[in-house]
Parts: structure tokens; sequence; C-alpha cells
């Protein structure tokens, strides 16, 4: 029996604690795609007019970086989130998502949601909760990959 | 306290600057090591460092330390070529709690060269499946080219969940991007019935333990392996003190409810 997109959202980390009709509201501006090795989600420059969360495989995030080529930044697995460009002007990605695998992920349209937040404001602070959430986490593992903790060794 | 003379008896190097060097005891009997222990690892009138065992525990036999050459101490043993004669101390300290573990999920987490003291823990498991739940090894490097045992990793999958992570990588690189802790959230184990052993920069355990506990592990199941300035690797000196301990006599290998008082402490 196929499962209703909100059934599905419902088992997302990302979507935790969420009530029924909270979670219609956001599967009604989702759909899921499925995304082939080696292929894109989304490139840098582009319009940033969705997010996406990874229900099976991981996506590399691209920087092209002129004269040095593609720098991979940081590996997104599944039941993360990927995109939070979409929330504010002017709604451009700044980097490339690459299916390092092939990937299966429901997209959501970030026009349809910003709406949605802001006809209700609860369910929109609720929703900008958890990106804050996920941006926090990201911004403290960055943090530690500058520091470079590898490479702090004893000198004897 | 006086170091006896161990041949080199084989070299490989695992990365640029990090090699896994075999001793064989010239005089005496050949030690028995516990997973986690340390040996005193002397270079004749160069000086004497604490080394973590990385070969098979509780086999007599050879003894198996990897080394990273950070120093004058370590490039030296790092440079010694089969049929050198180092002088070994030990072995010493405390050792993880394999027994303990029994029964139940074990996650490994380990940190750059703190795979090495956690080989014992994984080979062990390997050799003791039947007694353990799910294994996983979860374990970051700074890049790809900086990942000890690789071969041994790809080995290691087949029975344990292995998943490794880098800080920095090439796009070809098919693993993780990000750091260790973010693969426990990944990882799957039952909290209520898993011990942690876990190796590495002591900021990297910080947010490892974070992440352990906030999937529920108690803090008495998560073990840690410590380093402080080991000098004489059999609690006289005070070097190695931490709080009331001393890690190379009462550890290196503590359970966080045991460590949390002292890690907070900025004079410590």
């Amino acid at each position: 029996m196929q499962r209703s997109l909100d059934e599905v959202l419902s088992e997302l980390p990302f979507f935790d604690g969420l009530d029924r009709e909270a979670l219609e509201l956001i599967a009604g501006c989702g759909r899921n795609v499925a995304v082939a090795e080696g292929e894109y989600l989304f490139r840098s420059g582009a319009d940033a007019d969705s997010f996406y969360v990874l229900r099976h495989g991981s996506v590399a995030l691209d920087l092209f970086v002129p004269a040095r080529g593609s720098m991979l930044i940081e590996t997104i697995d599944e039941g993360e989130v990927i995109g939070w460009s979409w929330l504010f002007p002017p709604y451009l990605w700044h980097f490339d998502a690459r299916a390092v695998t092939p990937v299966r992920a429901t997209a959501f349209d970030g026009a349809c949601l910003r709406a949605k937040c802001d006809a209700d404001p609860a369910f929109g602070y609720d929703l900008m909760g958890r990106f804050a959430q996920v941006l926090i986490d990201r911004l403290q593992a960055t943090r530690l990959r500058l520091l470079d903790i590898y490479g702090l060794g004893r000198s004897r | 306290m006086t170091p006896l003379p161990f041949r080199v008896v084989d070299r490989r190097q695992d990365t640029a600057d990090t090699w896994t060097l075999t001793f064989e005891a010239l005089v005496g009997e050949r030690p028995t090591i516990e997973p986690g222990q340390f040996m005193m690892v002397y270079v004749f009138g160069v000086g004497e460092v604490p080394i973590s065992v990385s070969g098979p525990p509780r086999r007599p036999g050879p003894v198996v330390l990897t080394v990273r050459a950070v120093g004058a101490v370590t490039q030296a043993i790092c440079a010694s070529a089969p049929g050198s004669v180092l002088g070994l101390r030990g072995p010493f300290g405390n050792s993880w709690p394999i027994e303990r573990a029994a029964d139940g999920d074990v996650v490994v987490v380990a940190g750059g060269i703190g795979l090495a003291p956690l080989r014992p823990v994984v080979l062990w498991t390997l050799d003791h499946l039947a007694d353990y739940g799910t294994v996983s090894v979860l374990y970051g490097a700074r890049t790809p080219a900086d990942l000890l045992y690789t071969a041994q990793l790809a080995d290691w999958r087949r029975d344990l969940a292995v998943e490794v992570t880098v800080d920095a990588a090439e796009p070809d690189w098919r693993g993780h991007v990000g750091v260790v802790p973010k693969l426990i959230d990944g990882a799957i184990f039952s909290p209520e019935a898993t011990t942690a052993f876990v190796c590495g920069p002591e900021i990297m355990m910080h947010f490892a333990v974070e992440a352990l506990l906030a999937r529920g592990v108690t803090p008495a199941r998560i073990m840690l392996s410590m380093e402080r300035d080991m000098r004489c690797g059999v609690g006289l000196c005070g070097h190695c003190q931490l709080g009331p301990t001393l890690i190379c006599r009462d550890g290196p290998v503590y359970s966080q409810e045991e460590l949390a008082p002292w890690l907070e402490v900025r004079e410590l």
C-alpha cells in the first residue's frame, strides 16, 4: 500500500514532533525526487527554489574554485536536510549538490512554504527553529574542522 | 623501570608521517598486553615516549606499535629500520573493558592516530563476534591520505559497520566529509546496551561524548583513552596528573562518568 507523503515525513528526524496538521501543510509543498549518481540536485548560482530531505543516499556539496576546480566541502547523508538558500533573498544556491550515490529525496517548494509560513506565523516559527538547529549543527561542525584537530600533535 | 632491548622486525608505512613497527623481545618473556595499554619506547641517546599498543591483545608475542612522527623521539622511532634495537618498558596502564561490553552493541569512535589504541578492541571483537551485538567503527581523519590501516578497514567492513569521514577530500572521494561526531548520529546501535570506546584529540572526544550522550548512551559506558605528559609510566613522577588521578597508573582508559568533573577544569 502506498503511504502518503506526510506519513513518510513523520518518520524523518527533521520533522520530529510536528503534528498531523503541520505535516500535511509541509507535504502539500513536497514531491519525491530521484537523482542518479553523479547528477546534481542543484548548481551554484541557480535559483534556490526548494530544499531537500534525503531519504536515501549521500550528496556532496561542492564549490567551484577558479584555477583549482571543484572542492568537496561536506557530505550530507540519509535523514539530513540540504538547502537553506530558499529562505532568504536573493534565493540563489551557493554550492553544487552532487549525488555521490543514487539518491531518493523529498523536495519542498520554497515559495509555497514561505507563503504558508507567512500565513501561519506559529507554523513558520516552528519551521524556522528547525532550520536554525540545522544551521547551528553545521556551523559547529565547520568550526571543529577549522581547528584542524588532527594536525595538533605533541612534539615528542 | 629499566628498558629492555627489543629488535624491530618489521616496519610498514601507514601514511606520510605514521609507521607501524613490530618489535621482538631480545631478553625475557614476550609480554602479554591488554587492549588499551601502552609501552614506554626509548630511543637510545634521543629520549623516551609513551606509545599505545596497536597489535592484537592478550597474545604473547611481538609488540606492535603505530607511531606518528611529530617530534625528535617519534621521528627516530619511525626511522628505525628492521634490525634496529630500541628499549621498551611496559606494558603500562589499564585497559579497555572489552568483557563488560559483551552482549551489547559496541561503538568504536576514533580520530586520527586515535585508531591505533582502539585497533586491539576491533581485533578482539572480530575474534569474538558472537559475544557482541552490532559493532560500529566510526573513524575520522584529516584527509583520505591520512587514514590508517586502509586495507584493514576494507576487511573489517565484512563483519563490522565501518564508517569513515575526513575533514577535506577531492571530489572523487566516496566517503563522508565532515566531523566524526556526525557519524554517531547515523550509526545503528541500541543506546541502553551500548559501550562506546573513544580515542582521538581531546576536543574531538568532547564532541563525540556529546553526540553519544544525546543518543542515550550512559556516561558509565562511554570509555575514553586519555593522553597527558606521561614520563615514568608507573605513577611516580606526577607529570600525567589529571585531577586526583595519574593517567599512566590509573588510566589511560576512564569512563565519561569518572572524567566529567575534571575535563572542564581549565587549569588541568
